[in-house]
């Protein structure tokens, strides 16, 4: 089997035809034109088809078996939402096609930004930005752009938990704050004495999930969020833990002015091997005037595109979002419906717990008390007792079938592995990865090499990043 | 409730083994002043049936371009998706599946990537290519970004006018917030400008109204300052017109969109970002790389990792964690259906079509010529009417007209529009009265 | 040789001195994949970061120990970043002037070091 389209390519063959041209032929002068040929493959509709449909059997989809992955929420991507996406009153659309030949596309636009804004209090939203981190990113820019326009220039910087994600700093910075950490406590939650004692008027915010990243809601949110707003600051909200609490709680009334979420995690569209997501960010009424412009709005004579915006922070990116992909969450939550939405949280939840409870008595659970939709677990004991460390673990899983759960993160805990099974996976699928999980624990403790050298039966095994980064070949050349 | 399996039964086993009496006892660390005390006011659950006709409705109250010739294009383009992309890129393997963190089980994706990055190398003319980014206008800031920070020295950029209007509000987005200095000005302007404190200078190929500039003269100007240069590309374009790295592209980025991808009112689509070699290790996003594994099988994995965030994190070259893979994958389907030779008649078939309604619409007497520079598929007009109106009538006749910008009509022609349709516009546009 | 709390080391020779990072460092970031060098002639106080090095799952910052100028840095290590893994106190990454000798003074003797490793390790 050859390994790239490119071994496949031979001069003559071919996959396309156009009609025959019927309009003079246009030169340019030499000077404008390529000197080369850009060399793309020459192969035949046969040749495509076999190569992308065999290197795809060496992918996993959530479609094909069980994907705990902690913080990712893995949940079922539904097929009925792609025959919407599909819909040519969709997908043949032009951006800049004028709002009265579009008013279908921005009705439903406009529909999911009520129903976001109602899952999470707010009351108002921006579609714009095409991913989490995007969202992060918008929303970090418009509390900046809050405290600047009341000439607050003082605030430099950004609190974060040490137990977020990386895309939390790392977004705080493209807005050019500076980032103190807040740590956790032996509770796994914000340490309130320390955050009492960072947050201060050179800040402009605390950025938070909620659960965290552990799986534990913060209980003291509403101290959490006094302190930050009796300093003047604002209280951003990670939305990738969303999953959690749908129709149980919602992040206005917890106190967070600022709101991301993921369409890609916790409203069921799929995640392509690595995106296109969605990460539309919520916000509090006064900062509606900061958004990204345009905004999609509704007036008496239907929706339009609102770029009368002098307050904007401007755009994120061209066009409205990844429109094609939001339309995928609207189906998703009609589909839900307000009890639907509130079940797949409390499922969520329970199917956590399940988990936690049924591999407590091999693993240490570092936070020994009902978690949320995810928890982690540490592999302290059978690095300490056996020397096989969570990675180690984690590949042997493969052997079972299973994408491995996130391992090594949050960074607090150590070697650690966060399982979030989501609501869209039944019982029996929870009780084989229980039996796996306290399978692994017995062969840690019996055949640590087994682990090590794991995985067995993948298509490749232990593959050398190393090499891979002191010799980065990042492209096929021709020999 | 189709995408929950876990049944009452279920739940009541479950709550036992966790030691709950109730679900609501899971949710106890929830404080109660805390909790939603009402049912969220959404719209009632939809069966499929009834939700797909909703759907269809409201699909139907959009006019598209599968029932209207589309001559608009300032950033987004009509061309012909072959059918061989939606059937492969549907695969639950590639659609379902997760970022390829996990690379043994992920052979499928970073094989694709791995193979669209060298597509974009041999497009671009740059030595490497990262996995893709959102669009071409984030891409494009994100390059603004990476130059500024490039240098010890210099920091600011210039952002040459005529550049895609929204691309330009992006890039001044990503700047601004991170304090860095930008100003715009013309060519002539920049090709006498003081350079000395400008780390990045950044220009679109063809520009946003169609021109071609003279790249050369531009590329060696930037370059004799010691500034880097950032060319922000159509890609179809890139198939006849002269390469960036011919005239000294240390970054090239763009929309990718027209690779493969619908219009779908525009997104997802797709940021190509790509460079010389000496960038390398500055580039942002995901990037793959070639190795092997234990047992010396060629494996392909997400590599240089150090530099993303959820490593680096507030260090990181970018806070971008996805790319858009699956958009990515559409792209290398398309460019390998098309190949070498096919891509290379797209684009000639978009320049004949465009230069052919080009000289038809000067030919009736209602358009004036705007610029003198060559075009590659789109082009701006100055009509005698005015533009909405002028659209407004093409469309009574099934055509959805050029984009209204301040230099006049930006009409763009691709490989599917037909001799038909092009004459019929042509006649259209022309005997418009206002 | 003097070490830091960051576990760099400081060896001066004549009027110069070399900075590396130390064995347990090495350790602890893994295999090294690339080394982010300094700037030759880049002028620095005691804690700025002189470079960073990368492995393949960690990034680390090298901070200085003293103040002082750049005045070589390792070529080697653009080729072989493997080096530090093998031979941490040998495979140097800057070479600097000290702008104040007296800063050595604050740092750590190799038996300070090694007292201050094992109580991190409790």
């Amino acid at each position: 089997m050859a390994e790239l389209i490119f071994n496949l390519s031979k001069e003559g063959k071919c996959a396309f035809s156009l009609p025959e041209s019927q309009v003079p032929s246009y030169e340019f002068d030499n000077k404008y034109t390529r000197m080369e040929d850009a060399q793309l493959p020459e192969v035949s509709e046969v040749d495509v088809i076999r190569h992308f449909t065999n290197i795809s059997r060496h992918n996993y989809g959530v479609d094909q078996g069980f994907y705990p992955l902690g913080s990712c929420t893995m949940k079922y991507n539904p097929k009925l939402n792609e025959d919407v996406a599909k819909l040519q009153g969709f997908t043949a659309l032009h951006p800049y096609q004028p709002e009265y030949q579009v008013q279908g596309a921005l009705k439903a636009a406009y529909d999911l930004q009520q129903y976001l804004c109602e899952i999470t209090g707010m009351s108002g939203a921006t579609l714009q930005p095409a991913a989490g981190a995007h969202g992060e990113m918008t929303g970090i820019m418009i509390i900046k752009a809050y405290h600047q326009g009341r000439k607050d220039y003082k605030r430099t910087k950004m609190i974060v938990p040490d137990s977020a994600h990386g895309t939390n700093p790392a977004s705080a910075a493209t807005a050019g704050y500076d980032i103190v950490q807040v740590k956790s406590d032996d509770k796994g939650l914000v340490d309130i004495e320390a955050l009492s004692s960072i947050m201060d008027e050179e800040t402009a915010g605390l950025m938070l999930t909620n659960p965290n990243t552990l799986g534990l809601f913060e209980s003291n949110i509403k101290k959490i969020a006094k302190i930050v707003h009796d300093m003047g600051g604002l209280l951003y909200y990670d939305g990738a833990n969303l999953n959690a609490i749908m129709g149980i709680a919602r992040p206005f009334d917890m106190g967070f002015d600022v709101v991301h979420l993921n369409l890609h995690k916790t409203m069921s569209t799929p995640h392509g091997g690595g995106g296109p997501g969605s990460g539309p960010v919520c916000v509090r009424k006064d900062l509606i005037k900061y958004l990204p412009k345009p905004v999609i709005s509704k007036n008496n004579d239907g929706y339009f595109l609102d770029y009368d915006r002098k307050e904007s922070i401007g755009r994120v990116r061209a066009f409205y979002g990844n429109y094609l992909v939001y339309i995928r969450a609207l189906t998703y939550i009609l589909t839900m419906g307000p009890e639907g939405l509130k079940k797949a949280s409390e499922t969520a939840v329970l199917n956590a717990n399940y988990i936690m409870a049924g591999v407590k008595d091999n693993f240490m659970i570092p936070y020994d008390r009902f978690c949320m939709h995810e928890f982690v677990l540490s592999g302290s004991n059978q690095k300490d007792n056996y020397g096989v460390s969570t990675l180690d673990m984690a590949k042997r899983l493969l052997d079972y079938g299973y994408h491995p759960p996130t391992i090594y993160f949050p960074m607090i805990v150590h070697e650690g592995m966060m399982i979030e099974p989501t609501e869209t996976e039944s019982k029996e699928t929870l009780d084989e990865f229980i039996q796996v999980m306290n399978k692994i624990a017995k062969e840690a403790e019996e055949d640590a090499d087994l682990l090590h050298n794991s995985p067995h039966t993948t298509y490749v095994r232990r593959l050398d990043e190393v090499a891979a980064a002191r010799n980065p070949v990042l492209r096929w050349e021709k020999d | 409730m189709r995408y929950i399996p876990v049944t009452e039964k279920d739940r009541k086993e479950m709550l036992i083994r966790c030691k709950a009496d109730n679900i609501e006892q899971l949710f106890s660390s929830i404080p109660d002043d805390v909790r939603l005390k009402r049912p969220l006011n959404l719209p009632d659950a939809k069966s499929e049936m009834e939700l797909i006709k909703y759907m269809q409705t409201i699909a139907a109250k959009n006019s598209n371009t599968g029932n209207y010739a589309c001559f608009l294009g300032a950033g987004a383009y009509d061309h012909y998706i072959p059918s061989v992309i939606g059937h492969l890129v549907s695969r639950q393997e590639f659609f379902t599946a997760y970022t390829p963190y996990q690379p043994e089980i992920s052979q499928g994706t970073l094989t694709a990537i791995f193979e669209y990055q060298t597509m974009i190398c041999e497009l671009t003319g740059m030595d490497v290519s990262n996995a893709s980014m959102y669009d071409g206008a984030s891409a494009l800031a994100e390059a603004c970004v990476i130059s500024s920070s490039a240098s010890r020295k210099k920091s600011e950029i210039i952002i040459v006018e005529d550049m895609h209007p929204e691309y330009r509000e992006t890039a001044e987005t990503y700047l601004k917030f991170r304090g860095i200095k930008h100003a715009s000005m013309t060519v002539e302007q920049l090709l006498s400008a003081d350079l000395t404190n400008t780390a990045g200078v950044c220009i679109q190929y063809p520009s946003f109204y169609g021109d071609i500039y003279d790249m050369d003269r531009i590329g060696k100007y930037v370059k004799e300052n010691g500034s880097l240069l950032i060319v922000c590309a159509n890609p179809v374009a890139l198939a006849l017109l002269k390469s960036p790295k011919d005239f000294g592209a240390d970054f090239v980025v763009g929309e990718g969109q027209p690779l493969g991808m619908p219009l779908g009112f525009g997104g997802p689509y797709l940021g190509f970002f790509a460079c010389v070699k000496e960038h390398m290790r500055k580039m942002p996003g995901r990037i793959v790389g070639k190795t092997t594994d234990v047992d010396g099988k060629t494996a392909y994995v997400l590599t240089l990792q150090a530099r993303e965030q959820h490593i680096r994190r507030e260090k990181a070259t970018s806070n971008i964690c996805s790319n858009q893979a699956l958009c990515a994958l559409m792209a290398t389907i398309y460019l390998s259906v098309t190949g070498k030779e096919g891509f290379k008649q797209v684009a000639k078939r978009c320049v004949d079509n465009a230069h052919y309604v080009y000289e038809g619409l000067l030919k009736t007497g209602k358009f004036e010529k705007v610029s003198d520079l060559p075009f590659f598929h789109e082009f701006t007009v100055k009509p005698k009417e005015d533009i909405t109106a002028l659209n407004a009538y093409l469309f009574k006749y099934g055509f959805i007209g050029g984009h209204k910008t301040e230099k006049g009509w930006l009409v763009a022609v691709t490989e599917k529009r037909t001799k038909e349709e092009m004459d019929e516009f042509i006649k259209r546009a022309g005997e418009f009265n206002g | 040789m003097k070490f830091t709390k960051n576990h760099e080391w400081i060896k001066k020779e004549g009027k110069y001195a070399y900075i590396g990072i130390t064995d347990y460092a090495q350790q602890q970031l893994g295999d090294i994949v690339y080394v982010d060098l300094a700037e030759e002639d880049l002028v620095l106080q005691q804690g700025d970061v002189l470079c960073a090095v990368e492995s393949v799952k960690t990034a680390a910052e090298v901070f200085m120990p003293v103040s002082g100028m750049v005045v070589e840095v390792n070529h080697d290590l653009e080729e072989a970043p493997e080096k530090i893994n093998e031979s941490p106190y040998e495979a140097y990454l800057a070479k600097i002037t000290i702008d104040d000798e007296s800063e050595l003074d604050g740092l750590m003797t190799e038996d300070e070091y090694n007292e201050f490793l094992e109580s991190e390790a409790e």
